[in-house]
């Protein structure tokens, strides 16, 4: 059981960043960014390779560097180019397909053997013990949470947000929207390649199938975050990312242990459920319509 | 200050939706003027001031501001020496955001804080906005942490107001923004502007369909049809003038009668 919450706990903490991302593009900026799938590889392959390389420091904010450029790209199509912004992410993810098969030196897997990894450097330090993973991990997501909240106050940050609310004012406000979104995405996508960098370094490996699913997962986690801690305030909503993450992962864990749901299914089983989460508001007035002009009816009815 | 020489804007060229907006208009305004400016429905007075704020570009012609060729600078630019308010309240404020987050993006277009991307809101700003915020006797700087979501269409755009004019502007365009506000709070709010304006000595441009409102305010009244400015009065000619009149130099201006339903000729 307690492996279980460790395991929930670690992969909580390296998944929450996407959720993270998620967060700051999807709802922040209000821009569903598909880039995230393709720049989760691009994070893992860049970090995995140049940790087998021998830099596995350095790896960590290449690997977000590289991210920021997808986000780039991304956001270039979009707002120079005019390419509709989910099509976007789309033909951005098609193409970090190649990019990434390039950055693992033209394979479809990349492998840590011997060499040193951020986790194996932080465990000889000797701090933590048996939770030293789980520690590096959160001390690595909190910090990121920090600084996002941090930002997302200042200038840069208020004028990010506001092009996510009403891009009307943003321009009488003589703040470019080009800008702001390129600044926005960027970010998001260096938060998605910090993820798939400590993933790819914990898991010694990094794959090109390993990003599939991922924008849902990270989205299931942002909706089941903001559901328990709201998201009234960019603190609440870094604090919920996080929240959710881990308890996705617990659940994951658990239905692997349990298998209540064959390990197959998890993704559909996944779908469904971001699917049915992002509907409910729409849901919950169209059952509120129908149980009032049921209502209607009946009392009409009587009257007859 | 505003020069605005022969532009033209047809939309749609080509196309059995074409559509002449904008026919050689020329408009010359001194520093400090208030301009009203009233029309007929399609006349092109929302089109001039998307014109001026660079929501697109003349086809021909040229707009100056303070010496300044503003006639290809995109919006954004142009928004640094200008503040404009909508007829609709929701369009000049961000909902999610609170007040002061909202006032912290308005104070964004002074020249020292434009480049400070990083900077937080200081506590003398903070100060400064509910300074600003108390004249507006609506009660908002008790307010300032509730997104702006919360307020009133008249709170608002009288918070939209505040934003445009903190910072006074070199131009502030006015696209009638008391016309969706109930009687009362209309009348406060062209209160405000009025004081406003006047303190700061801004130059404006008021679209209004109160007749009576563009005869009152201001020092000059415009009106429009077809994409032209077909009556410029001003001065002493404009003292004494009644609505009757007005539209009477609208017929023999424009050639007929104003048609816009929804003038209001009290």
């Amino acid at each position: 059981m307690l492996y279980i919450v460790q395991t929930a706990l670690e992969l909580g903490f390296q998944y929450a960043l996407v959720a993270m991302a998620l967060f700051l593009s999807y709802r922040v900026l209000d821009i569903a960014d598909l880039t995230t799938d393709g720049c989760f590889v691009l994070g893992a392959a860049v970090s995995v390779t140049l940790a087998a390389a021998g830099h596995p420091i350095l790896a960590v904010p290449a690997a977000m560097a590289a991210g920021a450029c997808a986000g780039f790209v991304t956001a270039f199509l979009q707002t120079k180019l005019g390419v509709p912004s989910i099509l976007a992410g789309i033909v951005t993810n098609t193409g970090l397909y190649t990019v990434n098969l390039m950055a693992m030196g033209w394979k479809s897997n990349q492998a840590l053997l011997k060499q040193e990894t951020i986790f194996t450097l932080f465990r000889n330090t000797g701090v933590g013990g048996s939770w030293n993973a789980i520690l590096l991990s959160g001390a690595v997501t909190l910090l990121a949470g920090g600084l996002l909240v941090l930002f997302l106050g200042t200038r840069l940050g208020l004028s990010i947000r506001a092009t996510g609310d009403n891009r009307d004012m943003v321009r009488a406000s003589s703040i470019n929207p080009t800008f702001t979104v390129t600044v926005g995405l960027c970010v998001a996508n260096a938060l998605t390649g910090l993820s798939g960098a400590v993933v790819g370094q914990a898991q010694k490996s990094a794959d090109i199938n390993s990003g599939t699913g991922i924008v849902v997962i990270g989205l299931a986690c942002l909706i089941i975050g903001e559901t328990i801690v709201g998201r009234s305030s960019m603190l609440r909503g870094a604090v919920a990312v996080i929240v959710g993450s881990i308890l996705y992962r617990l659940v994951y864990a658990l239905v692997l242990y349990t298998k209540v749901v064959p390990v197959d299914c998890l993704k559909l089983v996944t779908a469904v459920v971001v699917a049915l989460a992002i509907a409910a508001p729409t849901l919950k007035s169209w059952a509120a319509f129908q149980a009032r002009k049921r209502k209607a009816l009946a009392a009409r009815k009587e009257v007859e | 200050m505003l020069e605005i020489n022969h532009i033209s804007k047809t939309f749609n060229p080509g196309t059995v939706n074409e559509k002449t907006a904008l026919s050689g208009l020329t408009l010359r305004l001194d520093e400090g003027e208030f301009v009203t400016i009233v029309g007929s429905n399609g006349a092109g007075k929302s089109t001039l001031f998307n014109a001026i704020a660079g929501d697109f570009y003349v086809d021909e012609g040229s707009i100056t501001l303070a010496g300044e060729d503003l006639t290809y600078l995109p919006a954004y630019r142009r928004s640094r020496r200008m503040g404009r308010l909508f007829q609709d309240p929701m369009r000049g404020t961000a909902p999610h955001m609170t007040i002061e987050e909202n006032l912290a993006l308005a104070y964004l277009r002074t020249a020292k804080q434009q480049r400070a991307f990083f900077s937080r809101v200081s506590r003398r700003d903070k100060e400064f906005f509910r300074e600003q915020l108390s004249r507006l006797d609506m009660g908002l700087e008790d307010r300032m942490h509730q997104p702006v979501g919360l307020l009133s269409g008249g709170q608002r755009q009288a918070l939209t107001l505040l934003m445009a004019t903190m910072v006074p502007p070199r131009l502030l365009l006015l696209d009638e923004h008391t016309a969706a506000l109930d009687p009362g709070t209309a009348d406060k709010v062209l209160r405000l502007t009025r004081e406003i304006v006047s303190e700061s000595g801004i130059t404006c441009l008021m679209i209004t369909h109160n007749m009576k409102n563009a005869l009152e305010l201001g020092s000059r009244t415009l009106m429009m049809d077809g994409g032209r400015i077909v009556l410029d009065i001003g001065g002493t000619e404009r003292q004494g003038l009644t609505v009757d009149d007005l539209l009477a130099r609208f017929r023999a201006g424009a050639g007929k009668d104003l048609d816009n339903d929804r003038i209001l000729l009290s």
